[in-house]
């Protein structure tokens, strides 16, 4: 079977690429998804915070699903769900399994759209017994919305970003107590910008600088041993259920067996600016490029990503090899950026934005990049870079790189530089 | 309560070793009853070892061991070609990392010919590092073993017990043994068991009940092993069974492939009085992390996808404890520490010999068929896969764990199997839903919905339908069915509800 554009994965992302580019290619657009229906995370995220940057609205999960799903159809692209990706036949081909058979699928284009998965238990080597009632955050509203099963009565979650207040509030709607949330940071990372917990009047204890040694029980969870990175104490927390939030690692599985060029920060597929992957014709959008910013931004890149799409599929001429690239690469604290290759004066990435990641929080942080030692560019961003949460930062302070001047640097300090000016951006 | 079961033969432990011994008891003319004390088979140390098929090339030569690891080896291979079990022919590289090891080389090339094994060859550093490129720097050569394989543990003793239960075996889960007293056994819920002949294959409670025989002639010493197994986009990395040369401290760590398409990295080995204590440890963790970083560095900078710990069954001697005794009618099966797995089959052939003076072991005729059983290899081709299968049958085309690609028919097989799974642990033991590198995130809600359902479809679209209630409730009466009133009316002993006592969490509880 052929199709003009074949989208693995069906979440934010995918279908907003679908709805992008349906209408403007001359043949069929594909999205394929795994799961019963169309609709990523979201779909399970029932609480109201989506859509902000990409329908204007506030909304919840379930509703976003569901409109990006209209959107795609009414657009005119073809949306199959049960449908599992599971290889590659060829550079352009790949397999399928659904309940209407087993097929290969060619496509002239492809783009990856597969997201990201919080790192269960065992990933982050979190000794102790094996007991059921530990869940990553996507099982546990996976559990409580979609199937409406019981959870415990007294959990401790495991980070405190933005998708660690999401599991607070579906624990209490399943009628469980959070009673401890621990954080390796020196501070929540999500309280500078997420106004949730404030506003919805969840009152959890956050113990920073703390984290889970030990997890308990025989059957069923008794409860956890929380250690002071500080001081080295450990205390036993009883409970019943531990949410691990958050750690988030792209689904890259097709992208790896692809044989895509993998990026070592993000660990998903390396991008430039126009969501280009390593092989001529693989293109990759939304989370799994950045592991994990909110759903509108993902939904974006989908939009982002058609104009390169429709010049694959027009012939047009350049890609990530084409001359005038250059390599972003960060310095710490940042620990990756997304997209890795830009052309100078060339078009931006999504939004004009590169995304990036952080382990250090600074509130007036000032980003600096450099081409051989030299500073090209530098900004003062009035939003903080939080651990978390991604990073933005404006593509503009790579604007003046020179194409053959090798690979730009960027780095976040938390003063602000007198030596270089620079431009205060907003933030978005 | 019922009237006390009577056999000619109680085997306890539904571990490798019992479940084996109850299979080649099953196929004589004798009465044959398997009695394990948890809820599941397999759910001892025979579900969580390193899996390999040993060709038994550095036991000690003249044990007994040495004997039944070898003539395992046959017999497993066989049987896994019989009934599906999948085994890659990996073949193992022992690598010599300093001068010492590599002198000790030759010695076990001459020990392997002394256990029979005649197909090792010692290698030079280029060699080593041509069959695994991604080794560590400093291999100074190496050893290999062409016939060690890599099997699949959970299905060797699923379809061993399977097999007992075709051939007749009664078997009682969720029956600990707490008392013995003149060929009757008691179990911790009350009810008991007369038997002519009692076989004890308990592993770690060998000794427990070698005591209540009024024996105490061992101890059993739980020695934990951990393993961290790695994600299956670092399989490619290691194409054959990577083994330390073995010490005076023990076996050492591996690192080797798995049957399900991952890397598995141990075992650890340490010594703990606490037999429940299968729990993992941070400093198991870190000497695990420190060893692959030199074995294998960029092995470390893959995934985790599972940990977990075995206690194998240690006792204070080189060699397998088997003794008969004849006043008490008693076999004891002891110590079966780390090649249980691989001798099973052949314990089970002595331990018939034994008996055979006292017992008519005789095979009956028109023994059933070996049991097909589901593929959980990823060498071979899975259900998700086979185009014609799914044609004939949408739903191995509906795949519900994602990461393991686990279809909902083999769930639904799995339910309707001779020996149904008892709880998610037995449903990822027989089709490896939830093992892969998600655990759970994204299809952990489903798979415990079909877990509650035992296999029946769920339905969270639509979740007001009235068919979904009753439809679920038809499911598990029926699966309850199957699970024991088939095997108790055909072994002639009526067992208790499988089903029912199952969804009593206290009593589970009490069994563990
Ligand atoms: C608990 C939680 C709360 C959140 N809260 C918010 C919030 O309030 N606001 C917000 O904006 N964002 C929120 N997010 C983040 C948001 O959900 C993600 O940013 C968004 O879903 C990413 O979209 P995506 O399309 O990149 O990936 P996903 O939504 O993950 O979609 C990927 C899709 O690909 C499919 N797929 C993967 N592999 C295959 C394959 N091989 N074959 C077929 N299909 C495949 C999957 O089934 C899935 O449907 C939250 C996330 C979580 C986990
Ligand atoms: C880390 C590790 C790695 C290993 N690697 C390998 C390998 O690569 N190859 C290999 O061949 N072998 C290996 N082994 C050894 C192998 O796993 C064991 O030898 C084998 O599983 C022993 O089987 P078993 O039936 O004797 O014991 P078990 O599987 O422990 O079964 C005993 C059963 O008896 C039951 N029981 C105990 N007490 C009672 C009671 N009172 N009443 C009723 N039931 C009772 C238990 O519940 C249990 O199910 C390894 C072991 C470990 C721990």
């Amino acid at each position: 079977m052929n199709v003009r554009v074949l989208i693995v994965g069906g979440g934010p992302a995918g279908l907003t690429a679908a709805a992008a580019l349906a209408p403007r290619v001359d043949g069929p657009v594909l999205v394929l998804d795994r799961e019963r229906t169309m609709g990523g995370i979201p779909r399970h995220s029932d609480h109201p915070g989506y859509g902000l940057r990409d329908l204007r609205r506030f909304i919840s999960g379930p509703a976003y699903a569901r409109r990006l799903t209209d959107l795609a159809a009414a657009a005119g692209a073809q949306l199959e769900t049960e449908a599992m990706v599971t290889g590659w036949a060829s550079s352009h081909a790949v397999e399928v399994t659904s309940p209407r058979g087993r097929r290969t699928m060619t496509a002239d284009a492809v783009v990856l759209a597969t997201g990201a998965r919080e790192r269960p238990r065992p990933a982050r080597l979190i000794p102790g017994d094996r007991p059921d009632g530990v869940y990553t955050t996507g099982q546990l509203q996976n559990l409580v919305h979609l199937h409406h099963a019981e959870v415990g009565r007294r959990a401790v979650v495991i980070g405190a970003e933005l998708v660690s207040w999401s599991a607070v509030l579906t624990l209490r709607e399943a009628g469980c107590r959070t009673v401890l949330m621990t954080s390796e940071f020196d501070r929540p990372e999500a309280y500078a910008a997420f106004h949730l917990p404030g506003r919805v009047g969840l009152r959890v204890p956050v113990r920073t600088r703390h984290r889970v040694v030990a997890i308990h029980g025989k059957g069923r969870v008794s409860g956890v041993d929380v250690e002071d990175l500080r001081t080295g104490k450990r205390s036993f927390v009883a409970c019943d259920t531990v949410i691990t939030t958050g750690d988030w690692i792209p689904d890259h599985e097709l992208a790896r067996l692809g044989g895509l060029t993998i990026d070592a920060g993000t660990l998903g597929p390396r991008v430039d600016a126009g969501l280009r992957t390593s092989a001529p014709g693989v293109f990759a959008a939304g989370n799994l490029l950045h592991p994990v910013d909110t759903a509108d931004v993902a939904a974006l890149d989908g939009r982002h990503v058609a104009a390169a799409v429709l010049d694959h599929l027009a012939a047009v001429p350049r890609g990530s090899s084409a001359p005038g690239a250059v390599e972003v690469v960060v310095d710490a604290p940042l620990q990756w950026v997304s997209p890795q290759i830009v052309e100078p004066g060339g078009p931006g990435p999504s939004r004009d934005r590169f995304l990036a990641w952080t382990t250090v929080f600074q509130r007036f942080p000032t980003v600096t990049a450099t081409q051989g030692g030299r500073v090209i560019g530098s900004v003062r961003l009035a939003w903080p870079a939080a651990p978390g949460r991604v990073f933005r930062i404006p593509f503009s302070v790579v604007r003046d790189a020179d194409p053959n001047g090798g690979p730009v640097h960027l780095s976040v300090t938390g003063r602000r530089e007198s030596t270089v000016s620079g431009t205060v951006a907003s933030p978005g | 309560m019922n009237p006390p079961l009577t056999c000619d033969v109680a085997v306890i432990g539904g571990g490798i070793v019992g479940a084996a011994i109850a299979r080649r008891l099953g196929g004589t003319s004798l009465s044959t009853v398997l009695v394990e004390g948890r809820d599941d088979v397999g759910d001892g140390t025979s579900k969580a070892n390193t899996a390999i098929l040993h060709t038994g090339f550095d036991a000690t030569p003249g044990t007994l061991e040495s004997t039944l690891v070898a003539r395992g080896y046959h017999l497993l291979s066989e049987y896994a070609s019989a009934t599906g079990i999948p085994v890659e022919r990996t073949s193992a590289l022992l690598v010599a990392w300093d001068d010492e090891q590599l002198a000790a080389l030759p010695g076990l090339c001459t020990k392997a010919e002394k256990n029979g094994y005649d197909e090792c060859e010692l290698v030079g550093p280029d060699e080593v590092y041509r069959r695994v490129p991604d080794l560590g720097p400093g291999a100074l050569g190496g050893l290999t073993v062409p016939g060690e394989s890599i099997i699949c543990t959970w299905t060797t003793n699923l379809a061993l017990a399977t097999d007992a239960v075709n051939r007749g075996v009664t078997l009682l889960r969720g029956r600990r043994v707490v008392a013995v007293d003149d060929g009757s056994l008691t179990f911790a819920d009350g009810s008991s068991l007369r038997a002519r002949w009692v076989i004890n294959a308990a592993g770690l409670g060998a000794d427990k009940i070698d005591n209540l025989f009024g024996y105490d002639r061992f101890t059993v010493t739980p020695r934990r092993g951990e393993l961290l197994v790695f994600d299956k986009l670092a399989r490619a990395k290691v194409p054959v069974i990577v083994l330390p040369v073995p010490s005076k401290v023990g076996k050492g760590v591996l690192v080797s492939p798995t049957i399900y398409g991952n890397v598995m990295l141990g075992p650890t080995a340490e010594d703990l009085t606490d037999r429940t204590a299968t729990g993992t440890s941070a400093a198991g963790f870190s000497f695990l992390r420190s060893k692959g970083a030199d074995l294998m560095p960029s092995l470390l900078q893959e995934e985790v996808t599972a940990t977990y710990a075995g206690l194998r069954a240690a006792i204070d001697r080189n060699d397998y404890l088997i003794s008969l005794d004849a006043s008490l009618r008693y076999v004891l099966v002891g110590g079966i520490r780390s090649t249980g797995l691989t001798a099973g089959m052949a314990i089970a052939e002595h331990v018939a010999g034994l008996l055979s003076p006292h017992l008519d072991v005789a095979p009956r005729p028109d023994l059933p068929a070996p049991p097909r059983m589901p593929n959980l290899g990823e060498a071979f081709t899975r259900p998700y896969q086979d185009a014609a299968l799914i044609s004939a049958d949408p739903e191995y085309g509906r795949v519900v764990c994602f990461c393991e690609r686990v279809t909902r028919g083999e769930i639904r097989d799995a339910y309707a199997s001779p020996i149904p799974p008892a709880d998610l642990d037995g449903l990822r033991r027989r089709t490896r839903a939830m093992n892969g590198r998600c655990q759970g995130f994204y299809c952990g809600a489903e798979v415990q919905a079909l877990v509650s359902s035992r296999g029946e479809a769920s339905s969270y679209g639509d979740a007001s339908s009235p068919g979904d209630a009753s439809s679920r409730g038809d499911v598990s009466s029926r699966g309850g069915a199957s699970s024991c009133g088939g095997v108790s009316s055909r072994g002639g002993v009526s067992s208790r509800g499988d089903a029912s006592s199952r969804g009593d969490a206290s009593s589970r509880g009490g069994a563990r």
